[in-house]
């Protein structure tokens, strides 16, 4: 691949979309457990966009696929959640909601790239749906944090005892929250973002 | 690459994503995430390529610089199909990457404290 054009373009005033300047990309990805919240944290605090990937299914299928036939591999499109936040400065926020099933790793090996961070969303009454998430961060190094959705009905949980019975780090931050409500998907935002800013702060020092 | 494209002698290559997306489902490049930023590079069509209409759309579409999961949303393919469309784009100086983003890299800081100050003015 010749990365001539790729090197120059960037010092180009291409854009005009956003009164000049190219936009700035930055990603959060919302992990977690089935039916934690990704979906609706998602949507209460960004424009929700269609986006649709592919799982592999080849894999999985018992051998019944000929992977050396005209239909080749046999593929499914998952649907992602996919939101767009628009700030000033021509900068974008964009978050991927992401299945926390172990068989969807491979759509995280690629959004864990260059994210801001991962925000982990915990219920509290299944915390060990949260493990796998939990465990991929860590091991890849990916800034994180446990976000812990609070549904109707479930028993208030002192964060203390969801810190140990998660088994989180002193470093990892860790919130009660409403994703339904978009100030607290917000404050949750806020929360992953200063979170990896005095990582990189510590790091400097 | 030129492998996986049908070719014909007088027509050049003809791209046909469904086709070629098959035996290639692999990242092939791993510079193009899904916040990569995309430009047309406004470069004529070669002569010998022909482009199908879901290439063209995609040209249309990266006029402008717009990210990759963008594009792919705008397209309304699934993300792989649309990856191979940019990769044949790309090979032919047809569109480029105009911020590749570093493989493993945190956004730096100064557009760390932009995203913090953005998300506080929601
Ligand atoms: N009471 C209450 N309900 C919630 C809350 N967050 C989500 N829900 C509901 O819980 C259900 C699941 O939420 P989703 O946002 O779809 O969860 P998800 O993680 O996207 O689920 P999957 O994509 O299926 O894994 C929906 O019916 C939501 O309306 C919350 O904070 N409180
Ligand atoms: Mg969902």
């Amino acid at each position: 691949m010749d990365y001539a054009h790729s090197d120059t373009a960037v010092h180009e005033p291409a854009a005009r979309r956003r009164g000049g300047g190219q936009p700035i990309a930055a990603k959060i990805l919302v992990a977690g457990g089935f039916g934690v919240g990704k979906t609706t944290m998602v949507g209460s605090i960004s424009e929700i966009r269609p986006l649709r990937t592919e799982e592999l299914l080849s894999d999985r299928s018992a051998g019944v696929d000929d992977t050396t036939g005209v239909s080749g591999k046999t593929s499914t499109t998952v649907a992602m959640d996919f939101g767009r936040i628009t700030m000033g400065d021509g900068l974008i926020l964009y978050l991927f909601g992401t299945p926390g099933q172990q068989r969807f790793w491979f759509m995280w090996d690629e959004l864990a790239l260059g994210a801001v961070g991962a925000v982990v969303l915990a219920d509290v009454r299944r915390l060990a749906d949260s493990f796998a998430a939990i465990d991929y961060f860590e091991d890849r190094g990916t800034p994180f944090m446990v976000a812990v959705n609070c549904f109707d009905g479930a028993e208030r949980k002192d964060p203390a005892d969801v810190r140990i019975a998660l088994d989180l780090d002193a470093d990892v931050p860790l919130v009660m929250c409403d994703v339904r409500s978009r100030d607290s998907a917000k404050e949750v935002l806020i929360s992953m973002v200063e979170h990896v800013l005095a990582r990189t702060a510590a790091a400097r020092r | 690459m030129s492998d996986d494209r049908w070719l014909d002698e007088d027509a050049g290559p003809i791209f046909r994503p469904y086709t070629v997306t098959r035996g290639r489902t692999r990242l092939r490049d791993d510079s193009l995430n899904l916040i990569s930023l995309l430009e047309a590079t406004g470069l004529p069509v070669p002569r010998r390529t022909r482009l199908d209409p879901e290439h063209r759309r995609v040209l249309a579409v990266c006029a402008e610089p717009i990210t990759f999961a963008d594009l792919s949303s705008e397209i309304d393919l699934p993300v792989g199909v649309v990856r191979v469309i940019v990769d044949d784009l790309r090979e032919e100086n047809l569109l480029r990457v105009l911020r590749p983003t570093p493989t493993g890299d945190v956004p730096d800081e100064l557009v760390l404290r932009k995203l913090l100050h953005g998300l506080r003015a929601l």
